[in-house]
């Protein structure tokens, strides 16, 4: 608690215990009016800004509703009821505080992902200096236990990465010299000196932290009903109370202090707070749980919406599969002349050792062994087909379908899905390489998963050739796909879907796209809800999509389904208790079944409920 | 335009909800938004108008929840 709660807190206390020992004594006459010394120590700045609100014109102010209501009772002889009412209600006002200071600073700890300095490496010696005075291109260099200040390439040294602040991965990641690191990160274990590649306010904290800022900006369409609701809420409960006070006894000729003490009870549960708190503390407690399993959500509003997601839309390189190359199978021809795999691998990777191409970097990989550049004479590259190189003093072609034709050599397709790089020794076919992207092995689970959770609809997009795309679709289990598209057929294809679905449907259920952003923007933000994903630092990704994942791990999406379900389900708890109870007090408030002490202990007993169970939403378990 | 201000001394989450309900009705705001949570008040408007706009949000916010300072 903060000076200003402990204050209240004790406040509290004393008033209550003075309040207790008043009522136990029992007094009579105007010693009972000594029950005005724990009401004022409990409600002393109640009433000062309830008197202060007035004179601003504020009449439906929580402050001076509350103080007509104790100050009522007070005018009737209800003196014990006047005393509970306000420590009641200070009572919720510091429970109220104290939940929404502590969420404050969980989002607060998410901070802390903010490096406070960074040791650039200038004319040989070490300058300490804030993250914003360090220029791209210039070299950093990060001790363990340190937070790693800018996005950069590590160009010596190796270690292991501590990335749980920006992914929730308690695992390490190893990196060594070349590799990228990540600003927000820790460094673990080893001393490193790091390029930079972007000045601070273009790194991937600066940019995770701005996202977390504008969180507040997105409501929710249950928040925005909220904030609605509440501004008739008061006006029609405080005029409800003045009819209550007024007309029975006024008509019908009723008891004055009955029907005051009636109207009083309105006045009490004036105040929406239990709604208006709960709700933005809930959404705020779900996009909490998430971020601490690396999944940033843009806003309460996407949180809402991925609740109702029943159709989900893939992209497949980099999202279902893992986006990089591997050499699946070798096969030599089976005509003359007839090489083995091992030399056919070894001619392919030999050829396509100076070659920059990913397919190449693959094959290159596989060999494994080490390549003798000097085998290799005149390479020419002949863009869209593949090489031609001289190994060995002999002409090679290593490449796709059509450089086999060019080259005059019978070739054939292979039964495998995948991209075939074959190579022709001259005109004589010697065989093919089969290299796939691999499928990542959460995927098929993910789908899966996201069906439990209620997708109605899961598809597939690529650019890949139609056999790749049957053989992931197969394997991940996916609905349907569409394969062959061009990248701007995507958007075209989303929408499609979506028109679909809505024919089928109407508005209820939302579409996602999950990509990994590099190409998908106009995708992402035409999707109900855009997902990206391996966004660290992917600087498209966190622009264009609504909802953050911020490693490569695929089944963060169903965790983020998960969350906002229960996010929602929280949030409607909280509405319906809420106004149950508020109704049930109004209704045996009139009637004259509930008296003070019952309608504030369940008003207040209604704010603490809702904000515990919205509490409940910062925990996100697996 | 659309800018977010820090707000201090929001104290009840009632007050910002009178806050945003009566910011959205000035003229020129296209839209408006206050969290209590993040105390922050998030206001849209033309960007030739914004800075008289503004006046009016601060003014009326003022009239509303007097204890609470938008820092501009």
């Amino acid at each position: 608690m903060t000076k200003k709660q402990k204050k209240l807190f004790i406040r509290i206390i004393v008033s209550a215990v003075l309040a207790i020992i008043l009522a136990v004594l029992d007094l009579k006459g105007w010693y009972a009016l000594l029950f005005a010394v724990p009401y004022l120590i409990a409600g002393y700045d109640v009433l000062f800004g309830a008197f202060r609100n007035i004179l601003h014109g504020q009449v439906f102010d929580e402050k001076f509703l509350m103080a007509v209501a104790t100050l009522g009772a007070f005018g009737i002889g209800e003196y014990p009821e006047a005393c509970a009412v306000m420590i009641f209600y200070q009572t919720g006002e510091l429970f109220m505080n104290i939940a929404v200071g502590k969420s404050r600073k969980s989002i607060s700890s998410l901070m802390d992902i903010r490096p406070d300095t960074a040791v650039a490496v200038r004319d040989g010696s070490e300058v300490t200096l804030s993250p914003e005075e360090v220029e791209p291109g210039e070299t950093i260099v990060i001790r363990p236990g340190e937070r790693i200040p800018l996005d950069g390439i590590i160009i010596k040294g190796e270690t292991a990465v501590n990335t749980s602040a920006l992914t929730g991965e308690s695992l390490p990641s190893d990196k060594v010299c070349g590799d990228k690191v990540i600003s927000g990160t820790v460094n673990l274990t080893g001393v490193i000196y790091v390029r930079t590649t972007g000045t601070f306010g273009e790194s991937t904290v600066s940019r995770i932290l701005e996202l977390v800022e504008k969180t507040a900006e997105n409501k929710s369409r249950a928040e925005n009903f909220i904030t609605r609701f509440s501004r008739w809420y008061t006006p029609c409960v405080v005029i409800g109370a003045v009819l209550l006070a007024v007309i029975p006894p006024l008509f019908f000729g009723q008891d004055w202090s009955g029907w005051i003490k009636r109207g009083l009870i309105f006045l009490v549960v004036s105040c929406p707070c239990a709604l208006v708190v709960s709700v933005p503390l809930t959404f705020f407690g779900g996009i909490g749980g998430a971020s601490k399993k690396g999944i940033l959500v843009k806003g309460a509003n996407y949180l809402e919406a991925l609740e109702k997601a029943d159709t989900y839309v893939f992209d497949k390189t980099g999202t279902l599969t893992k986006g990089a190359f591997a050499v699946e199978a070798v096969h030599p021809g089976k005509g003359s002349p007839s090489v083995s795999e091992a030399e056919l691998l070894d001619i392919a990777a030999v050829a396509e050792s100076f070659s920059t191409h990913p397919l190449a970097d693959s094959i290159i990989e596989a060999h494994g062994g080490h390549l003798d550049k000097k085998r290799v004479g005149e390479v020419e590259e002949i863009a869209g087909m593949g090489i031609k190189a001289v190994v060995d003093g002999s002409v090679y072609y290593v490449g796709n379908g059509r450089l086999m034709d060019k080259a005059g050599a019978a070739w054939h397709e292979c039964h495998l899905p995948g991209t075939a790089i074959h190579v022709s020794r001259e005109n004589d076919y010697l065989g093919h390489i089969i290299i796939n992207d691999k499928i990542k092995p959460e995927a098929a689970k993910t789908i899966e998963r996201l069906r439990a959770l209620g997708a109605v609809k899961t598809v597939m997009l690529t650019g890949d050739n139609e056999k790749t795309a049957i053989s992931v679709a197969g394997k991940t289990g996916v609905d349907e796909y569409r394969a062959e598209l061009l990248p701007g057929d995507k958007v075209e294809q989303l929408e499609r879907i979506m028109a679909e679905r809505k024919k089928l449907r109407g508005d209820g259920g939302k579409v996602v796209f999950c990509g990994d952003g590099i190409n998908d923007a106009p995708v992402l933000v035409r999707a109900d809800v855009g997902v990206a994903m391996g966004a660290m630092g992917s600087d498209a990704a966190i622009e264009a999509a609504d909802i953050v994942l911020m490693d490569d791990d695929i089944s963060k999406l169903a965790d983020a389904v998960k969350i906002s379900k229960k996010t929602m389900r929280i949030v409607r708890e909280n509405v319906f208790i809420a106004l149950f109870v508020k109704a049930l007090i109004l209704v045996l408030g009139a009637f004259g079944v509930a008296g003070m002490w019952g309608a504030v202990f369940g008003d207040v007993g209604v704010l603490i409920i809702a904000v515990l169970n919205a509490m409940r939403a910062l925990i996100a378990k697996r | 335009m659309r800018k977010t201000f820090k707000v201090e001394d929001l104290d009840c989450a009632n007050c910002a909800a009178k806050v945003e309900n009566a910011v959205k009705k000035i003229e020129g705001v296209k839209d408006a938004s206050v969290s209590f949570i993040m105390q922050k008040l998030t206001v849209e408007a033309d960007d030739d108008v914004f800075d008289s706009v503004m006046k009016k949000v601060v003014k009326t916010a003022a009239k509303v929840e007097p204890d609470m300072t938008i820092i501009m």
